[in-house]
């Protein structure tokens, strides 16, 4: 039973994350640095951020699955009011699944290929809860009804051979929710699936928070996943929170230089009054910065196109540019 | 003007199961024609299941239509024997979608981009390490990099590599099998605008394959829509996204993530 919890208070609240990993010969080359924000229940939050922006391992450090190289170095993270990064092994064992479901980006690989998928959804929740056999089918075959509606029975005695890839990416919803947990962590969940199946997936998020006040972080490296669906989108760059705010502000009027110029790398969309034949499309120069290799200013310096003096020796923090918006920019500063 | 590239008619069909009789005959390819005229870009359009990739392996010569034709440079390739196929594989190249899976992980990038050259050709060693760096430099990779195993190169430099190899046997026709769909934002627009001035140097064709209408817009001068094995709609791009008169195009178009983009907002940022 999920604690009552307060509306004012946030599902889940992170301060100043600092993640590290080892390398071969021992250096820590950072991952994430000073990254920090709040989701409330029944929000979803984008995070945008291409490779090497440490999206990844934001998914992995909240729920402490960073691999054995991968250092939490400091930060906050409370979820329901619980600090996770204090929590025993068997209490983010009841928490990772259950409370916090997650569903990661290869459907394929996944699944265990040789069972049914109606086994495979009711073993996430048998590890959870103590049910009779009758009862948890009930439940879960609940789950795959609700994903898959008409096609339920059959989906629920299939092996993962016989689902199309959308199909399979229902199923690990299917997994991350039968539980009934107050979070979903989604990182890229649509990347390998064609657009219509993309439609529907998307769709589908919007339905779950709608139907169940379930609150989501959508990890993309594609903006237009996030239109129409996130509250909010945090801009991740380096490891580092460049901007974050409510999604048609940032899509409107983007702060981050880094922002403006990701959004401007996009095919833009077609219209009927433009002439689309092989334009050259904007690019941002140079490539993200090796992090293992320490440098004191912003460190999307040397690709700004907006850069000014100070950006060299300080890192900025975060300015607000509107009550809910906030750049990590000089710019707006003061 | 004589196409680069005409396939009629083309049927690819896997048999029934021999062991199994719920496995019914599938045609993945049910009758498919288009042709690309040379020096252009061809953009095939279409779901997961259309039939697009079992085409792009039929023109590479690395699948055998069932029946039908693929015709380039003045024969039909489909009709070949597998010795004649081989030496038209030179001049018809691949690039596949994921970088990751189609370099090999133990060898270096000067290794990989050399192979075909080895393969193919009678060249001294000093012939082909000047032309794998000149290979380099057309697809705006340092040499720096020639030691380097793909695991150590992010993804932008895996496809380009990817690309200078396929470059290394100078092919007419490039298929490019959803070549930019894995890519971050930025990186797609840099290979992108790559593939765009690679044609124009080096007057080369594309078949580029891709579920993502709004790169295909930007790169293609001819749009095809696959359905179902079959070519359901094809013309001019501008034509095609202006009007498109299919059901599957439609549908396609409509659920094709726009990002929005008011005139004027991006531009004064």
């Amino acid at each position: 039973m999920a604690p009552l919890i307060h509306r004012m208070t946030p599902l889940l609240e992170i301060e100043d994350l600092h993640v590290a990993y080892a390398g071969r010969t021992g250096e820590m080359a950072p991952a994430l640095a000073g990254v920090g924000f709040q989701l409330q229940p029944g929000e979803i939050l984008g995070v945008l951020g291409e490779s090497g922006s440490g999206k990844s391992t934001l998914a992995s450090a909240l729920l402490r699955l960073l691999p054995a190289n991968g250092q939490l170095r400091q930060g906050k993270v409370l979820f329901e009011g619980k600090d996770l990064l204090s929590a025993s092994p068997q209490e983010l064992r009841k928490i990772r699944g259950a409370r916090i479901g997650l569903i990661f980006q290869e459907p394929s690989s996944a699944l265990h290929p040789a069972l049914r998928i109606g086994r495979q959804v009711g073993d996430v929740l048998a590890a959870h809860e103590f049910l009779d056999r009758p009862t948890l089918r009930k439940k879960t075959m609940e789950v795959v009804a609700e994903l898959f509606s008409a096609d339920a029975e059959r989906i629920y005695r299939s092996y993962p051979h016989e689902l199309s890839g959308g199909q399979r990416q229902r199923v690990l919803i299917a997994q991350a929710i039968v539980c009934g947990p107050s979070l979903l962590i989604a990182d890229e969940p649509t990347a390998s699936l064609d657009p219509t199946t993309q439609q529907e997936i998307l769709q589908l998020f919007a339905t779950l928070r709608r139907k169940l006040g379930l609150a989501i972080i959508l990890i993309t490296h594609n903006p237009a996943v996030l239109v129409g669906l996130a509250d909010r989108v945090l801009i991740l760059y380096a490891g580092r929170v460049a901007e974050l705010g409510p999604t048609a502000q940032v899509l409107a009027t983007p702060g981050h230089p880094y922002t403006k110029a990701l959004f401007r790398c996009l095919p833009s969309h077609f219209d009927e009054a433009r002439n689309f034949s092989k334009s050259v499309l904007n690019v941002i120069p140079g490539e993200p910065p090796d992090l293992s290799r320490h440098s004191a200013g912003c460190q999307y310096e040397p690709r700004c196109a907006e850069k000014m003096e100070v950006c060299k020796s300080r890192e900025p923090s975060a300015f607000a540019v509107s009550e809910a918006h906030r750049v990590s920019c000089f710019k707006f500063a003061g | 003007m004589q196409p680069l590239l005409r396939v009629e008619n083309l049927v690819k069909s896997y048999a029934a199961g021999r062991f199994t009789s719920t496995t019914p005959a599938f045609a993945a390819l049910d009758g498919v024609s288009l042709s690309i005229p040379p020096q252009s870009t061809l953009a095939l359009v279409g779901e997961s299941g259309s039939g697009k990739s079992t085409l792009a392996l039929c023109v590479a010569c690395l699948e055998v239509p069932t029946s039908g034709s693929i015709w380039f440079e003045g024969a039909d390739i489909a009709a070949l024997g597998e010795k004649q196929r081989r030496q038209v594989r030179p001049r018809i190249q691949l690039v596949f979608q994921d970088p990751a899976g189609s370099l090999n992980p133990r060898w270096t990038a000067l290794d990989i981009v050399s192979e075909p050259l080895l393969v193919q050709r009678q060249f001294t060693q000093r012939e082909r390490a000047d032309r794998v760096f000149a290979l380099f430099e057309r697809v705006a990779l340092t040499r720096k990099i020639a030691e380097r195993k793909p695991d150590e190169l992010s993804g932008g430099q895996k496809q380009r590599l990817a690309i200078a190899r396929a470059l290394a046997l100078e092919p007419k026709l490039l298929v490019l099998d959803e070549a930019l769909s894995a890519l971050d934002c930025s990186v797609q627009a840099q290979i992108s605008n790559l593939l765009v001035e690679l044609q124009n140097s080096l007057g080369l064709t594309y078949l580029f394959i891709t579920h993502d209408f709004a790169m295909a817009s930007h790169l293609a001068d001819q749009i095809a829509v696959m359905h179902r094995g079959r070519v359901v709609e094809s013309g001019p791009a501008t034509d095609i996204l202006r009007a498109p008169s299919h059901e599957a195009t439609r549908s396609l178009l409509a659920a094709t993530p726009r990002f929005l983009d008011p005139p004027g907002a991006l531009v004064n940022g």
